[in-house]
């Protein structure tokens, strides 16, 4: 490839060059942030970091991380069958082309390109104000899977599409029904790509922090029923990285953090590619 | 029954239900379940299409209320304030008496920094996104897919603490200023967009027919004129979509520019690139914290704007991409 | 007679795929449909067992009876499907164990006991001279058998509900000589229990197992007749040419 660049024509050497030279420039940017953030985050993660009891001196992500889990949980239980039935609808029963189905895409592109601080601010107003339900747990989760909601059908949608016709073809030609087809031929045969896509939705809510600090509340604890406040991960990062007093920790839970969402990552890439095999 | 009278009687149904459940919650909810449940028993298919079709709603619904309550406390306030003096008003004073509430500042702030971020974001990514299709090797391919799809996956807080320990000291060493302004955020955020444009358009340069290319090179092309001048303006929408959804997320990206944008609710000029900014955005996550009574109806405007400016991005976007 | 179906028309959307359809399918015999792709054959066996309902803008005009019950009446789809099994082009083997493949349509239709459910995947698996090669393999999964295989285990699936009629849309296209011949051996052999409809673009394929043979041009049944005599002296030019290999 190289070898052959000096017989190119001026235009195209330009234009060979600018594509190594972007395509470069986007992995440095990958290094660089990885890189910076766990090389001086990582020294910095200590027992004291994990500690059960937030204090200003231990500045423990701990409290954050449960609270990520329990919003993490709860928003699943909502958004997936949601997502996961509506996209049976679409897929599997509705007539393509009708209206309702245009307005169900529509909405969901809608959803999919609202900013994050749009639905800190509407699940503020509605869950939190509106429906009384304060900084909560339960605010948190239900604006948090509102979000998550079109990613997660357009990943189920895409693998029910994937399935083979012939699937369909071969229950139907037995005599099972379209909910026997659809829940025992269709949804396994499915479900790698379902679950790449739900491992991605945990990804977008660990990396979420907009949407939380309006409805879940930014407070160093953990919440102790649904209607309390806590904070996540990435809200206890904002947290941190403005304050300004603890450097070191704030290096470490960027960290941690970022291992977390690589960890995703690379688990729903990996489950992405059993559909393959 | 005809289409149509279906239709209507379950409209009217629905809005009796929503009614009712407006006046007694609970009740409604439980009984709603128990009918749905007899209906299960009864006849599973219609059971199961009726709770697929429930669900299917759920986007729907949740797209109106976001509107309604949005626009219902955004609107008036906006009302209120007088139009005019709302949107083009130079001065954010919502602690003076009485209160100035111009969102001009923050309207331009985000322009500025979605224009800085177009400038950095789109040549590289384009150009990134036609390697990625075109120019490279399958084994350095199986690397830097999911490296751009982790790109997508880096919390935007990380970016922004990024941007606030390394970013900031950079501007601020080379270009002087503080360090937090509009030139840094703009950096950062076309950092953030590129995995969006490098995606969609990639997509969409694959997608253009072989025959294209092969024409092109049956020319006498070399494989960059035939890259460069057939196949990528073969995929022209397909690239135009990728670098109006990554001006959408720009738009909306809320807590790195916010880390890294200095924040000040001041009108800046263009010049003025090494000052300090607030964008929409921020102005939400910023005071809706501590804001009550006027001041957070103003906020929950400014919401509305933003709102308004992403549905028209979004709508653009679906355009575009619709046209083949 | 199984079937008989009188001045049946079909359309897709605006293009009509099947042009006033008359013909009676006797019971316990092999009948064959043939003609160039596009003619309809395909489309008429789908309609035997309603698979046609599947697919967008599909009207059927006419009638159809089996056992002199009209199946585009007021009837229970999944019923006649049971009565009327299929078996595709493509090998469609579930992506589940060979035992499950099997066994998925008796517990669709309702039977538990797992006793009896052994009985039925032996049984099914025997009919369809699949048993001896699989019985080690009954837990392993359906799409590790090979091509041949994976057809006759989709034939013994049909045979589990034990249904009256075997439709089978160009069951060895995807196959080998030597699984074909296995195939069309099976065919001949399960036609003292089952009637069968078999589309096959092979005529070779047609004049080996075949009892009736119906030949399809452009939407029409040209000719329908006895195996032997359509091919031998056909009534019909066109048919005459096709069997000769004038075009298609």
């Amino acid at each position: 490839m190289f070898k052959k660049f000096f017989r190119k024509k001026p235009t195209d050497r330009i234009f060979f060059l600018a594509s190594w030279a972007s395509i470069i420039a986007t992995a440095a940017v990958l290094f660089f942030v990885v890189g910076y953030v766990l090389i001086n985050g990582l020294p910095h993660i200590s027992p004291a970091l994990f500690a059960v009891q937030f204090t200003t001196e231990n500045q423990s992500l701990f409290p954050a991380l449960i609270g990520t889990l329990m919003i993490v949980g709860l928003s699943l239980v909502l958004a997936v069958p949601l997502g996961v039935c509506s996209a049976i609808y679409l897929v599997e029963y509705a007539k393509r082309g009708s209206r309702f189905v245009k307005i169900v895409r529509l909405t969901t592109e809608t959803l999919a390109g609202i900013p994050s601080i749009v639905y800190g601010l509407f699940g503020f107003i509605f869950f939190g104000v509106f429906l009384g339900w304060g900084l909560s747990l339960m605010s948190g989760a239900f604006t948090v899977s509102i979000m998550i909601l079109p990613l997660i059908m357009r990943t189920t949608e895409e693998s029910l599409k994937s399935v083979p016709d012939t699937y369909r073809e071969g229950s139907f030609g037995l005599g099972a029904g379209k909910l026997r087809t659809v829940m025992l031929i269709i949804l396994p045969s499915a479900m790698p790509g379902i679950l790449a896509g739900v491992i991605l939705a945990v990804g977008r809510i660990i990396g979420e922090t907009a949407a939380i600090i309006f409805t879940l509340g930014n407070v160093a604890r953990m919440p102790n029923n649904l209607f309390d406040t806590g904070r996540t991960l990435s809200a206890h990062m904002y947290a941190l990285a403005n304050e300004g007093t603890h450097p070191g920790e704030a290096h470490a839970t960027a960290a941690v953090l970022l291992i977390v969402v690589i960890l995703i990552n690379a688990l729903s890439s990996r489950v992405a590619r059993f559909i393959k095999a | 029954m005809g289409k149509r009278a279906l239709i209507a009687v379950t409209a009217f149904s629905a809005i009796v239900w929503i009614i009712l459940f407006w006046i007694v919650p609970l009740p409604v909810i439980i009984l709603t379940v128990i009918a749905w449940i007899v209906l299960l028993i009864f006849n599973k298919e219609l059971g199961a299409k009726i709770l697929f079709i429930a669900s299917a709603s759920a986007a729907v619904i949740a797209v109106g209320l976001i509107c309604v309550f949005l626009f219902a406390q955004g609107i008036p306030a906006m009302l209120d304030i007088g139009v005019l003096n709302f949107l083009t008003g130079t001065d954010w004073r919502p602690t003076w008496n009485p209160p100035l509430y111009g969102i001009l500042p923050m309207i331009a702030g985000s322009l500025y920094v979605t224009a800085g971020a177009i400038l950095f974001g789109v040549p590289v990514g384009i150009f990134a996104a036609v390697f990625m299709a075109k120019f490279c090797p399958r084994r350095i391919h199986k690397v830097l897919k999911p490296a751009i799809n982790l790109l997508a996956g880096i919390p935007s807080v990380v970016y922004g603490y990024f941007g606030m320990v390394v970013l900031v000291p950079f501007v601020r060493e080379n270009f002087g200023g503080n360090g937090n302004s509009i030139l840094t955020a703009s950096m950062l955020l076309g950092m953030m967009i590129l995995p969006t444009i490098i995606t969609i358009s990639e997509h969409a340069i694959r997608a253009v027919p072989p025959e294209i290319y092969d024409g092109a090179v049956a020319l006498g092309a070399s494989h960059e004129s035939a890259t460069f001048k057939a196949v990528l303006p073969a995929a022209k929408s397909g690239v135009t979509a990728s670098v109006i959804l990554g001006i959408g997320r720009a738009v909306g990206e809320t807590m790195a520019v916010r880390m890294v944008a200095g924040n000040q609710a001041v009108m800046r000029m263009p010049h003025e690139f090494l000052s300090g900014t607030r964008t929409l955005t921020s102005n939400v996550v910023i005071e809706l914290g501590y804001a009550y009574g006027d001041h957070r109806a103003a906020l929950i405007a400014t919401g509305v704007v933003l709102f308004a400016f992403i549905l028209l991005i979004n709508t653009m976007f679906m355009r575009i991409r619709g046209r083949k | 007679m199984k079937f008989s179906i009188s001045n049946m028309d079909l359309f897709y959307g605006d293009f009509q795929a099947l042009k006033n359809i008359n013909i009676e399918i006797p019971a316990n015999e092999i009948t064959a449909f043939i003609g160039p792709s596009g003619c309809g054959k395909s489309t008429l066996i789908k309609s035997l067992n309603r698979m046609n309902d599947l697919t967008e803008g599909c009207k059927i005009t006419g009638e159809i009876f089996l056992d002199g019950e009209n199946i585009y009446g007021n009837i229970d789809v999944n019923a006649l499907r049971k009565r009327v099994g299929m078996v595709f082009q493509k090998p469609n083997p579930f992506p589940m164990s060979v035992y499950d493949n099997i066994a998925f349509a008796p517990r669709t239709h309702g039977i538990k006991s797992k006793f009896k459910l052994n009985e039925i995947v032996e049984k099914s698996l025997r009919d369809a001279a699949i048993w001896e090669e699989l019985k080690d393999r009954l837990k392993k999964s359906a799409l590790s058998l090979s091509g041949g295989q994976q057809q006759r285990l989709c034939i013994a699936r049909a045979l589990s509900v034990q249904p009256d009629v075997l439709l089978m849309d160009e069951p060895t296209s995807a196959l080998d000589p030597i699984s074909t011949a296995k195939i069309e051996e099976l065919v001949l052999k399960l036609k003292k229990d089952y009637t069968i409809v078999i589309v096959t673009h092979n005529m070779q394929q047609a004049v080996r197992i075949s009892d009736n043979t119906g030949f399809f041009l452009l939407g029409e049944l040209v000719e329908y007749g006895d195996t032997q005599q359509l091919f031998s002296v056909p009534a019909n030019k066109r048919t005459e040419d096709y069997i000769t290999g004038r075009f298609g």
